[in-house]
C-alpha cells in the first residue's frame, strides 16, 4: 500500500468519526422540536450533546484540513465544485454552533423557540447535504480536462444524490434518537424509543434501496460485503432499539455508518473525484495527492496524536456518561428586579 | 465587479471578521484560567466570581470565534482552488495540523471545562481551561505558520514537470523567523484586547459602585494586562519591521508611501497628499525614525517603491508589484496609533487607580469604556496591512492572487456567498455584543453560600 491510499483510507476514517459522532449531535437537532414538549425537556435534549457536540465537529475540520494536506487537488476540486452546496452547510453549521451558546442566555419563551427552530433547520440541511455531497462524489460530477466542476448546483440534485441525501438524513436521525435513549430517562426516554422504531422503518428501506443501486451501479466485491453487513448492522441496531437495549442498537447505527463511508470510498478508490465528462480527467488517489514529503511528514503527525485525541475524546465521553433528567436542569433565574447587586442562586444563570 | 475582486472582498470580509473574535478567545482563556487558578490557591470567592463572570464573556466569545473559523478552512478550496492546487503540498500541513493537534484540544477541553465542574476534581477541572488556553495559542502558531509561509516562503520547492510547490523541510515551514516574530505580536496584541475587556467591563461597575470586590481586581488586572501586552506588541512589532525590510521590502517602503530609496529616512506621523499617494502635499515627520525601524541604524537605507518596482520588474518579469499605497501608509500608522493609545490610556488608568484608589472622575470611566475598541481596531488595521501590503501576491514572489482564485466559479455564486456571510456575521455580531453588553451589566453577583445541591456552573 502506498502512502496515498494511506491517506484516503485515513481521509475516509476521519468521515467515518465525523458521521458517527456529529450524526447524532445532527440527529438530536432534528428531533428537538418533536421529542422536547417542554423548555426543561428540550434543554434536556440539547445539554446530552452540549459537552461534546463542538469536540465532534472537529472532524470535519480535520477531515477538511488532511484533504487539503494529503490531496489538495481533490479538496481544490471538491470546495469550488460544490460551492453552493457547501455554502449551504457552513450557512447552517454556523448558525447551529452559536444556537446551544445564545439559546440559554435569554430566558424568554419567544426568543428560545427561534434558537429552536435554527437549531433543527441548522441540524436537518447538513444532514441532508452530506448525502446528496457523498452520493454525488461516487456518481462522478462534470470535470474538465484541468479538474474544474463545470456543473452547477442543480447538477447535484439529481436523483441518486437526492437519495443519498435523504439516506444521511434519516440514518442521523435514527441515531440522534438511539443517542437520545441511551443519554436521557423517564418519559422522554420512552418518547425517543418509540420514535426510534418509527424512523428506524424509514431508515432501513431508504438505506437497502440506496446501498443497493450503489452495489449495482459502482460496487465491486469486496464492497458488496461492506455493504451487506452495513444493512445488517443497520437491522440488528432498529431490532436492538426495539427491546429497549440502547448500548446495542446505538453500536448498531454507528458501525452502520462507519461501514456505510466504508462502501462508498471503496467503491470510489482508486478514484477520489470520478469525471462524468471523461474518465481520463478523474481525479485519482495519485494524481491528486500531495509529494511523498508531505504525506511522510503528515503521517507521523497523525500516527502519533490521533490516539491522543481519541484518549482524550472517549474520556470526555465517559465523564459525561450519566442520564440527564429534568431533575439536572438548573431552572431559569428569578428575573433580576433588583438591580445588579441581587443575590441569584448557586450556578444560576443558565 | 469580477470574481476575483468579489473573492478578495469576501475574503477580507470573514478574515476581519473571524479576527474580531480570536484575540479575545486568545487571551482571556489564559486570564479566566489565571483566575481560576488563584481561586483554587487562596480559597477567595471574589476570585470565583471573576473567573464566573469572564468565563461567560469567553464562552459567549469563543463560540463565535468557531464558527466563523470554519468557513476559513473551507474558503481556500472554495474561492481559491488555484492557490490551493499550487500550495497545498505545503500549506496544507501546518492546516491540518492546526486540526488535528489544537482543534480537537480546545474544543474537548472547552467542552469538559463548561460542563465539568461537579464531574471533575478541582485539579482537573482547572486544568480543562488550562489546556484550552494553550489549545487556542498553539492553533494561532500553526495558522500564523500557514500565513507567514505566504509572506515569506521557506522550506520549499517548485516542481518543475507540475509548476507547484513541493514541501521540502516542515521544520523550515515551522521555525520561519517570519512566523516566530508574528506568533508573539499576534498573542500580545490579544492580550491587549483581553485587557481593554477587563478594563471596560469593570469600569461601566466601578462607577456606580456595584460588585466593587470583584471589579477593582479585574480593573487592575487589566490595565496592567494592555499595558505589558502594548509593550510586547510594540517590540515585537519591531522585530517584524526589520524582517519585512529583509524579506518584503515593497511592504515596508509602502508602509510609508517611500517612493524613492533613501538614507536617514525619516516617518511621517501624519500626512495630505494626493489621493493615490505619490504627492505629498503637508506632513509631520519624525526624522531618522524610519530608517531607525528597518534598519537600527539612523542613517540606514531603506529602498523606495520606484526602486524595488525596477527591481522587481527584472526578477518577475513586467508587471506592477505595487500594493494599493494609501492603504498601507494609513492602516500602519492606525495600527501603531489604535494601539498605542490603548497602551497609553493604560498607563494612566494605573497612575490613577495606585495604592487602591478608585477614580472618582467620570472622564476615566468613559475613556475606559471608549478605550474598548482601539485594540480591536489596531488588530484589524494590523491585518490588512500586512494582507493588502503582500499585493499583488498571495504567496511573496512565488503565486500572485489574480491566479489564486477558482477557475470554475460563477461571479452570481460568490455574490451570494458574499451576501449571506456578510449578513449572518452582522447579525452575529449584533446578538454577541447584545448578550455580552447585557451580561456586563448584570456583573458578578456573589453567591449565597451552602443551597442545596452543587449545581453545574454552566449550562444550555
Amino acid at each position: 500500500m502506498n502512502l496515498a491510499t494511506f491517506w484516503f483510507i485515513l481521509i475516509a476514517i476521519l468521515w467515518s468519526g465525523y458521521f458517527v459522532l456529529e450524526g447524532f449531535d445532527f440527529g438530536v437537532g432534528i428531533l428537538l422540536p418533536f421529542l422536547g414538549r417542554d423548555d426543561t425537556e428540550r434543554r434536556v435534549m440539547i445539554n446530552t450533546i452540549g459537552p461534546v457536540w463542538d469536540g465532534n465537529e472537529v472532524w470535519l475540520l480535520t477531515a477538511g484540513g488532511a484533504m487539503f494536506a494529503a490531496f489538495p487537488l481533490w479538496y481544490a476540486s471538491l470546495f469550488s465544485g460544490f460551492y453552493l452546496a457547501l455554502l449551504l452547510i457552513l450557512a447552517a453549521l454556523i448558525v447551529r454552533g452559536v444556537c446551544f451558546e445564545f439559546r440559554s442566555k435569554v430566558d424568554s419563551p419567544r426568543w428560545r423557540a427561534g434558537w429552536d427552530r435554527a437549531i433543527f433547520a441548522g441540524s436537518a440541511l447538513p444532514a441532508l447535504l452530506w448525502g446528496v455531497a457523498f452520493a454525488n462524489i461516487v456518481r462522478g460530477v462534470p470535470l474538465n480536462a484541468e479538474h474544474v466542476y463545470t456543473g452547477n448546483l442543480l447538477t447535484l440534485l439529481n436523483w441518486y444524490g437526492l437519495l443519498g441525501g435523504l439516506v444521511t438524513l434519516s440514518l442521523f436521525t435514527l441515531h440522534g434518537a438511539i443517542f437520545l435513549g441511551l443519554r436521557t430517562d423517564g418519559e422522554l426516554r420512552q418518547r425517543a424509543q418509540r420514535a426510534t422504531v418509527r424512523i428506524a422503518l424509514a431508515a432501513v428501506s431508504l438505506a437497502a434501496v440506496f446501498l443497493a443501486v450503489t452495489q449495482f451501479s459502482y460496487g465491486k466485491p469486496a464492497t458488496d460485503v461492506t455493504a451487506a453487513v452495513a444493512a445488517v448492522t443497520l437491522i440488528g441496531g432498529a431490532a436492538a432499539a426495539a427491546r429497549g437495549r440502547e448500548g446495542w442498537a446505538f453500536a448498531g447505527t454507528a458501525v452502520t455508518l462507519v461501514l456505510a463511508v466504508a462502501t462508498l470510498f471503496g467503491d470510489l478508490y482508486p478514484n477520489v473525484l470520478p469525471s462524468s465528462t471523461n474518465a481520463a480527467y478523474s481525479l485519482t488517489v495519485n494524481n491528486a495527492s500531495s509529494a511523498h514529503y508531505t504525506l511522510v511528514v503528515m503521517s507521523w503527525v497523525a500516527i502519533i496524536f490521533t490516539p491522543i485525541v481519541l484518549g482524550y475524546q472517549a474520556w470526555t465521553y465517559w465523564v459525561f456518561r450519566k442520564r440527564l433528567t429534568r431533575s439536572d436542569i438548573v431552572p431559569p433565574q428569578a428575573p433580576s428586579v433588583t438591580g445588579p447587586d441581587a443575590v441569584e442562586p448557586v450556578g444560576g444563570r443558565p | 465587479m469580477s470574481v476575483l475582486e468579489l473573492s478578495r472582498w469576501q475574503f477580507g470580509i470573514t478574515t476581519v471578521y473571524h479576527f474580531i473574535f480570536v484575540p479575545l478567545t486568545l487571551s482571556l482563556s489564559y486570564l479566566v484560567a489565571g483566575m481560576q487558578t488563584a481561586w483554587l490557591i487562596r480559597k477567595d470567592d471574589v476570585y470565583l466570581r471573576m473567573t464566573k463572570f469572564f468565563g461567560k464573556i469567553f464562552l459567549i466569545n469563543f463560540a463565535v470565534g468557531v464558527v466563523t473559523g470554519i468557513v476559513q478552512e473551507f474558503q481556500f478550496g472554495m474561492n481559491w482552488s488555484d492557490y490551493s492546487r499550487f500550495v497545498g503540498n505545503v500549506f496544507g500541513a501546518p492546516l491540518a495540523m492546526e486540526a488535528l493537534l489544537t482543534f480537537f484540544l480546545e474544543s474537548t477541553f472547552i467542552g469538559l471545562w463548561i460542563f465539568g465542574w461537579n464531574k471533575l476534581s478541582p485539579r482537573v477541572h482547572l486544568a480543562t481551561i488550562w489546556l484550552t488556553a494553550i489549545g487556542t495559542s498553539l492553533s494561532a502558531f500553526f495558522i500564523l505558520a500557514a500565513n507567514s509561509w505566504m509572506q515569506h516562503p521557506v522550506g520549499y520547492r517548485v516542481d518543475p514537470v507540475t509548476h507547484r510547490v513541493v514541501l521540502t523541510d516542515i521544520w523550515a515551514v515551522l521555525t520561519n523567523s517570519t512566523l516566530l516574530a508574528a506568533w508573539p505580536h499576534v498573542l500580545f496584541a490579544a492580550f491587549m484586547v483581553a485587557g481593554a475587556v477587563l478594563v471596560a467591563a469593570s469600569a461601566w461597575h466601578l462607577a456606580r459602585e456595584s460588585h466593587l470586590g470583584v471589579f477593582r481586581r479585574a480593573m487592575k488586572l487589566g490595565l496592567v494586562v494592555t499595558l505589558v501586552a502594548g509593550i510586547g506588541a510594540a517590540v515585537t512589532g519591531d522585530v517584524q519591521a526589520r524582517l519585512m525590510d529583509s524579506q518584503q521590502p515593497m511592504k515596508m517602503a509602502s508602509a510609508e508611501a517611500l517612493y524613492n530609496t533613501s538614507d536617514a529616512a525619516s516617518f511621517s506621523l501624519i500626512t495630505v497628499g494626493s489621493l493615490n499617494g505619490s504627492k505629498e502635499l503637508w506632513s509631520v515627520r519624525v526624522p531618522y525614525l524610519l530608517s531607525l525601524i528597518a534598519t537600527l541604524n539612523p542613517h540606514g537605507t531603506v529602498q523606495g517603491i520606484n526602486n524595488v518596482e525596477r527591481a522587481y520588474d527584472k526578477k518577475y518579469g513586467p508587471g506592477s508589484y505595487k500594493p494599493v499605497i494609501p492603504v498601507t501608509y494609513w492602516s500602519f500608522r492606525l495600527m501603531a496609533g489604535f494601539g498605542s493609545l490603548a497602551a497609553l490610556l493604560a498607563a494612566i488608568g494605573l497612575w490613577m487607580t495606585r495604592a487602591r484608589r478608585i477614580p472618582r472622575s467620570r472622564w476615566f470611566y468613559r475613556a475606559a469604556l471608549w478605550g474598548l475598541p482601539l485594540p480591536y481596531l489596531a488588530i484589524a488595521m494590523g491585518w490588512i496591512f500586512t494582507e493588502m501590503g503582500r499585493q499583488p501576491w498571495t504567496v511573496f514572489g512565488l503565486l500572485t492572487t489574480a491566479r489564486s482564485v477558482s477557475p470554475g466559479v460563477a461571479a452570481s455564486s460568490v455574490i451570494i456567498s458574499l451576501a449571506v456571510y456578510t449578513l449572518l456575521y452582522a447579525g452575529l455580531a449584533a446578538i454577541a455584543g447584545w448578550l455580552t453588553v447585557r451580561h456586563v451589566k448584570k456583573g458578578a453577583p456573589a453567591e449565597t453560600a451552602g443551597t442545596a445541591e452543587p449545581r453545574p456552573v454552566f449550562q444550555y
